[in-house]
């Protein structure tokens, strides 16, 4: 595959599954807890380097998975002896990044783990580091993580499908014919910390954001079923990685920050034209009420 | 510790400290607002105006930088009350699409100008984590000018904001303008962002809001001290934060200001008087003892 399909499909791969993810994270109402997350997976993947000394994907991934879930519970630790639930995520997520961006600043920085990297991922280096997996041949290394994570993430979406549907809208009722709450909630923190660590080495913190929230967000303008809305928000995200791509090569810029504002354009849309919750179908049932 | 410091060392600390003052007041506001992330959400909103301005001044033009951040901050709050207040986004949702796709735009725009010729110079990638040695003086006196009147538009409106925080009902009673309080609230948190983001960055910006404010809570329950608590420990961690990062060369401010702060939270938390857990402990302890205590006396009693 050429170079331009390699990164085209890397983007799709994040788009699949932050999407996946997002809808849930929408519904359950934890779109700050993204943000945490995918900035204290930096300290993760710096703790997972000074350990084993070296950048792979694996320790990587594990690392990162483990700072996921110590911000979950860190949060809800401090939540738990009085601090505010807002209040608690901004002070867990920005002491943990700190903490990362200051072992990189003094300790491990080099060519491969800097500052930069961390925000805006280094997707135009994604192509050249292949690795060889039979029957495939030479596929990148992030290619096979992030299919890996969106399998994981299909798997536990659709097997627990109707777990996920009670617990984001009835938890309470969930609870009460014996669906384990808290443990599916941990589950989903891991989800999102898994699908963020394999999404933040490509494309970088930010774009994690952009992809788990904000395509979600406009899916949730246009239906009311979970499974459609499931179905929109990934496609929403594999658009607005194409869209990004190629408005960031008309405009020679980043990458991952035009499929950023990529994202926010479809949400855009979506507000004004989306039938029934967006902008103008809702100014047009107002007039029909006065009329 | 002050002594050796470099003339312009000492300036780029003093403004460090009436920063960290300006941002633990104005915490404090947010905090009973119930409002810590959305300072998070706005600073990161700042980036594509910082650039913008930059753009259209062509050079490293202070003033015109901070207003591009100023008015790209305010678009974001507007926005995610648009988004709110007509779908039905819900809030945290419209701040994590805000703070993303702004971001986004100026992460764009950023790479646009270091790629033109002579724009890698321009020194700002240090908005993202902040550099408070990339501070001249004539910037540094700017910024202690507006600290210094955030800080008296608190001080002077104390009796107008204990009373929009905690009954507005109450304060609309008596002819106060909510909508007027939520505006000068909205500026007077926006301009902290924007004089904060070039020694702290827009990333962790949010820390040194949110963080005094909380950590003052551990220590006292009237409002006006923790005020008085939150404004000398964003002080104290703002002084403390840059100071250590002076010490090596190219080390971002911000983090260590984040890092300094952050102790003084676990501190407070663990050691503070009030409902710190050391405290809690022991009260606990107390009773429990008082209880056991009690039931032997009532069986004693029983017994006679």
């Amino acid at each position: 595959m050429s170079y331009t399909g390699w990164i085209l499909l890397t983007a799709s791969l994040v788009g699949l599954s932050c999407g996946l993810v997002g809808v849930l994270l929408i519904l359950r109402r934890m779109a700050m807890m993204a943000d945490a997350i995918s900035h204290t997976v930096l300290l993760g993947i710096v703790v997972a380097y000074l350990v084993t000394q070296q950048l792979s994907g694996v320790h990587m991934l594990i690392g990162a998975t483990v700072a996921g879930l110590v911000t979950a519970l860190l949060i809800q630790w401090f939540h738990q002896v009085g601090v505010q639930q807002e209040a608690s995520i901004g002070i867990v997520f920005t002491t943990l990044f700190a903490i990362g961006v200051i072992l990189i600043a003094t300790k491990v920085g080099n060519a491969h783990l800097d500052v930069k990297h961390t925000l805006m991922g280094e997707i135009t280096f994604i192509p050249w580091e292949k690795v060889n997996v039979p029957l495939l041949g030479e596929i990148p290394e992030a290619v096979v993580i992030l299919l890996f994570v969106l399998l994981v993430v299909l798997f536990f979406v659709v097997a627990f499908y109707k777990e996920w549907k009670l617990t984001s809208f009835d938890p309470i009722f969930a609870a009460s014919i014996g669906i384990p709450v808290t443990l599916m909630h941990y589950v989903f923190m891991s989800l999102v910390s898994l699908t963020s660590v394999a999404a933040f080495d490509a494309v970088g913190a930010i774009m994690v954001i952009a992809m788990l929230i904000t395509p979600a967000a406009a899916a949730y303008l246009w239906t009311d079923k979970l499974y459609m809305m499931l179905i929109l928000s990934s496609l929403f995200g594999v658009l607005s990685a194409f869209m990004g791509y190629y408005g960031a090569v008309w405009l020679d810029t980043s990458i991952s920050g035009a499929m950023a504002f990529a994202t926010g354009i479809i949400f855009a849309i979506s507000f004004l034209i989306a039938p029934r919750y967006g902008i103008i179908a809702k100014c047009r049932k107002i007039q029909v009420a006065q009329d | 510790m002050i002594g050796f410091l470099s003339y312009n060392a000492q300036w780029v600390l003093l403004s460090t400290l009436l920063l960290g003052m300006a941002s633990g007041l104005i915490g404090t506001l947010s905090y009973w607002k119930r409002q810590s992330l959305m300072s998070d959400t706005l600073s990161h909103a700042a980036l594509p105006g910082v650039i913008f301005g930059f753009l259209v001044a062509g050079s490293k033009n202070m003033p015109l930088m901070l207003i591009g951040a100023a008015i790209s901050a305010l678009l974001g709050a507007w926005l995610i009350s648009w988004i709110t207040s007509s779908t039905r986004v819900k809030e945290d949702a419209a701040m994590g699409i805000i703070l993303s796709v702004f971001f986004g735009l100026g992460i764009m725009l950023l790479t646009y100008v270091n790629r033109m010729p002579g724009g890698g110079q321009s020194g700002l990638d240090n908005f993202i984590f902040g550099q408070a040695a990339s501070m001249v003086s004539n910037d540094v006196k700017w910024l202690c000018v507006l600290a210094a009147v955030v800080i008296c538009i608190v001080g002077l409106l104390y009796k107008e904001w204990k009373l929009f925080l905690f009954d507005s009902a109450f304060a609309q009673g008596l002819g106060l303008s909510i909508r007027w309080m939520n505006a000068i609230y909205t500026a007077v948190l926006v301009l902290v962002i924007v004089i904060g983001i070039q020694a702290v960055g827009v990333i962790l910006m949010a820390a040194l809001l949110i963080i005094p404010a909380v950590s003052a809570r551990y220590w006292t329950q009237s409002f006006r001290l923790v005020l008085i608590l939150s404004a000398a420990i964003g002080g104290l961690s703002g002084m403390l934060g840059t100071f250590v990062s002076t010490l090596g060369s190219g080390w971002p401010t911000g983090p260590f200001i984040v890092i300094a702060a952050s102790s003084i939270f676990i501190v407070s938390l663990t050691f503070g008087t009030s409902k710190g857990l050391l405290v809690v402990y022991i009260q606990r302890q107390h009773q429990r003892k008082q209880v056991i205590i009690a039931a032997q006396q009532r069986r004693v009693e029983r017994g006679q």
